[in-house]
Formats: C-alpha cells, structure tokens, sequence
C-alpha cells in the first residue's frame, strides 16, 4: 500500500486560496470550520511565500496521541482520519496538532465545541465507502472512487501535491534539481537591473 | 672558558627552541579557526531565504491568512507536542504512582495502627462542632469534589483503564456527560471552595501549638494527645492545601471551561497542566481527608454529620477548642 503525503512547494504556492475553497465546496463543509487554509509569510515583503497546510497525517500523530476517548485510526495508506460517534469535542487534539488541523463547529454556549472536523484526505470516514452517513459525517470520499484529494487535483500551479509519497518525492526532487538550489523566481534574477 | 660559553649559549638556544616548538604544536592546529571565523561573518550576511521562510515558520511566527478562525495565521505550533509528551508521559505517569502509593500507604497505615480509638469511654454529653451551615457546605463541595475528581480522572486515565471495560462506544457516551458534568460543576464547586476558604480563615493561622501537634504525628502514632483548637494542624495544612492549589485548579479550569474567549493554545497547555498537577495533588490529600475523617477516627464522621461530638471526643482531639467553648459557655450563665 501506498504511503499518502500532502505537501507544499512554497516556491509555488500563489495564495490564490483555491484549494481552500475547492475543500470547503466539495465536502460541504460548515461556516466557521476550515479543513485546509494558506499562510503567508512575510506577506508583502521581497521575502513572501504562501504555504498551503491541512492534516498533514502524520506517523506519530500528537492527535491520536491525546485523544482521551482513542476516536483516531490510521488506514493502510498512512491516513489518520476519526470517529464522529466517538468524538466528544474536547478540544485535545486541537491543543495537540502543530498544524491547527481540527476545527469544531461550535455547540452550544460559552464556545461548547461541538465534534471534531479536519480534513481526510477526502478518504471519508470509518462508514461505508460513498455511503449517505458517510457523506454527511465526512463529505465526499474520493480515494474510493480511485481519485485523489481534490484541493492538490485542482491547484493551478501544482504547488499542493497528494498521493503516493514516493511519487510525490521524486516529482519535488526533480524540481528541486531543475532548480539547481536557485529558487524558481527568487528576486526575480536580473528583470530590474538593466 | 670559552668552550664553556659556547655550551652554555648552546643549551639555551635549544631551551628556547624547545619552548616555541611546543607552542607551535598548540597554537598551528588552532590557525583554521581563524580561517573559519572570518569565512562564517561573511556567509551570515546572506542566509537561504527559503530556510528563512521555514525558520520562521517552526518558530511560529504569525502570517497572514484569509481564513478566520484562532491562530489560523499560525503555520505550525510547536508547543503542542511539548503538552503531549508531559501530559502522556510524566504527568498520567506519577500522577498514577502518586495515587496508588498514597491508598498503599492508607491501606498499609490501617492494617498497622487501626482505627484511633476514643481513649476513655463516651461520656452521652455532646457539644456542637459544625452548624448546619457548615455542614451544608462541607457536603456540597465535598460530593462536587469527588464527582469531578471522578470524571477529571476519566478523561485523563479512561482511555486505558475504562474502555478495555466498556468499549469505544460505551466509554464515548459516558466520556461526554463526564466531560459535561466536569464543565458545568466545575464553576459551581469553585464558589462553593471559595466560600468556605473565606468562611474558616480565621481558625487557619498556623501557630505553636500546631508545630507541637505534628512532632506527636498529631497523635496517629502513639498514644499522646497533642493539644488541638478549633482546627488541628492536619486540617489547616489541607486548608492552605486548598487556598494555594485549590485556587490555582479552579482559574486553570476556568480558562480551560470556556473558550470563547478565544485564548491561545499555549495558555490552555500551560493550564491544562497546571490543572492536572494541582487536581492529583488535591486527591492525593483528600484521600488521607477521607480516611482520618471516616474509618481512621472514632467518631469523627458524626460531627460533620449530626453536627454534635461527645466531649470525650473533643477532649482527645480539640481540647483548647473545648475548653474555649466550656468557658464560654459558662460567661454565658454567669451573665444570665
């Protein structure tokens, strides 16, 4: 089985926000709960770069580590995804994640936090694959229908990459060779200097 | 004499050069630091911008993001491991041991000594040691004590002791009225402590006759009587227990209880173990409350029952306390 990986090339990254709406669309996430977001460092300046960032799934995930009711699995492909049914909204993982990944719809007074949601790697839930109860818990799960996550599918730039993390390896090293350690359009060479 | 001028000018050209030949030997070797630290001053003026990028990133400094949402400007946060491995580790670790060994020791300490028996037979007379009042709140916060104390150590220890006994499924459904119950009582067991806190500190400075109640181990092991007031010394160190620790598990709860106010994730860890070690501290104390206040004392349960001691009770374990209250009593009469 594969090992899936997301990651992000910053040297492409634009922040056109698209992954982020493509997730919010596809899996009919909620107001106020974001799966995925981009984060721009140095907004503005010569140094800026954007970064797209999600779950990340990770080996020893910090989530699955606090979890006092154990909601998360990790699958076959190295996914961590969760239980809704198990999931009591305590707000540990979020303290947890380096990554900001779980977001709770809020439940209730005083910022109650209703069950946990982040992203999947649109590979659903623990239900059935594609099933009504799945759809509703998790949004769509296209890793079933042999498809990939959709926010790396769809970015212009094909600065998110997702999938098999031996292809996403070699297809980021050959890029990083390509670019010889030069950054793609790092200072923008000599474009202002004649 | 001149041959032996020449030996001796000789001998000392060789001891000089024996001297700046063992410097060499040091300081040689040294000359590439020189090298280096020239070449590193140069190279620090021009960084990789892309490791500047990911340095900022790892240490966490804040960008910019269209989403809205708590520190979704934050790439990564690193402190969240940190939590994890304190909490998963040496806090869930000791904070077990600590327990355990603290009813080991109860357990040990009763089949030993025994219960603490009245000294000389009940006299029928009785006096009252807590009013209704007191009572009343001793009660109310004693069962919010425990019913958090229960469900705080279901969060933290649940996921290993309870679910292999109810299941995923069943240990969820409980796991959330647990964390439920925690949030709701948590405020209202604050008011409670804090009222009393306020209501007994004047019986709870600390004084000579306190230092002498615990070198007799107030009267656990032997058989002396150490003099006690209203409150013994074991009542006021769980007293000060509960101002210092107590104080700081309910503010720690408090931040932890309601996040709306948006606080960040490093505040919450930091109270979030603050709240752990400070909740095993008070347990641990309270099971030696419990103990002394039940089966480790004869007839100490009917006071904070009934309300009413034996005076013989009184006299083993408060006799200034008594005799404050006999005096008192008497100036009443006198006045009558």
């Amino acid at each position: 089985m594969a090992r899936m990986k997301f990651l992000c090339d910053a040297e492409r990254c634009i922040e056109c926000n698209a992954c982020v709406t493509a997730c919010k669309n596809e899996h009919e996430v909620p107001w106020g709960v974001n799966r995925r977001r981009v984060v721009t460092i140095d907004d503005g300046l010569q140094e800026e770069k954007s970064i797209s960032v999600a779950c990340m799934h990770c080996t020893d995930a910090p989530c699955q580590a606090v979890c006092p009711v154990d909601c998360f699995y990790t699958t076959e492909d190295g996914l961590v995804l969760h239980d809704k049914d198990i999931c009591i909204g305590c707000g540990y993982c979020f303290y947890a994640c380096p990554f900001g990944a779980p977001q709770y719809p809020q439940e209730g007074a005083f910022g109650a936090r209703g069950k946990m949601d982040k992203c999947t790697f649109c590979a659903g839930g623990p239900e059935e694959d594609n099933s009504q109860e799945e759809l509703n818990k998790y949004g769509r799960n296209r890793l079933a229908e042999g498809k990939l996550p959709l926010c790396a599918e769809m970015c212009s730039t094909k600065a998110l990459l997702a999938g098999d993390g031996d292809i996403v390896a070699d297809l980021f090293r050959s890029r990083v060779v390509r670019r010889g350690g030069r950054p793609d359009n790092w200072g923008w060479g000599t474009a202002y200097k004649a | 004499m001149a041959g032996a001028g020449a030996l001796n000018k000789r001998k000392k050209l060789m001891l000089w050069t024996s001297v700046l030949m063992l410097l060499a030997i040091f300081v040689l070797p040294m000359s590439g630091y020189l090298f280096t630290a020239t070449q590193a001053e140069q190279q620090a003026e021009a960084t990789n911008p892309r490791s500047d990028t990911w340095r900022q990133v790892r240490q966490g400094n804040e960008g910019y993001t269209a989403v809205q949402g708590r520190e979704t400007n934050e790439l990564i946060q690193g402190s969240g491991e940190t939590w994890r491995q304190v909490r998963n580790g040496p806090l869930a670790t000791y904070g077990s041991w600590l327990l355990g060994f603290i009813l080991l020791a109860i357990l040990t300490f009763y089949i030993a000594r025994g219960r603490v028996e009245l000294t000389h037979p009940r006299t029928g007379e009785t006096v009252e040691r807590w009013t209704l009042n007191e009572r009343r709140l001793h009660w109310t916060t004693a069962i919010l004590f425990i019913v958090l104390g229960i469900t705080g150590l279901s969060l933290l220890y649940g996921r290993h002791v309870l679910i292999p006994l109810m299941g995923y499924p069943g240990f969820s459904v409980y796991a959330a009225g647990a964390k439920w119950l925690h949030n709701i009582l948590g405020p209202v067991f604050m008011i409670a402590l804090f009222t009393i806190l306020v209501k007994f500190f004047r019986h709870n400075f600390i004084n000579k006759v306190d230092i002498e109640w615990f070198k007799a181990f107030g009267g656990m092991v032997g058989d002396k009587h150490p003099s006690a007031g209203r409150m013994n010394g074991g009542e006021k160190v769980w007293y000060w227990t509960l101002a210092t620790a107590g104080v700081a598990l309910c503010l720690s709860g408090l931040v932890l209880d309601f996040p709306n106010f948006d606080q960040e994730r490093e505040v919450i860890q930091l109270a979030h173990v603050i709240h752990l070690v400070t909740a095993l501290v008070l347990l641990a104390f309270s099971f030696g409350h419990i103990y002394i206040g039940t089966i480790g004392t004869e007839g100490a349960l009917e006071g904070m029952t009934s309300g009413q001691v034996d005076v013989t009770w009184a006299r083993q374990h408060h006799d200034l306390w008594l005799e404050e209250k006999q005096q008192a009593e008497r100036q009443n009469q006198q006045k009558d």
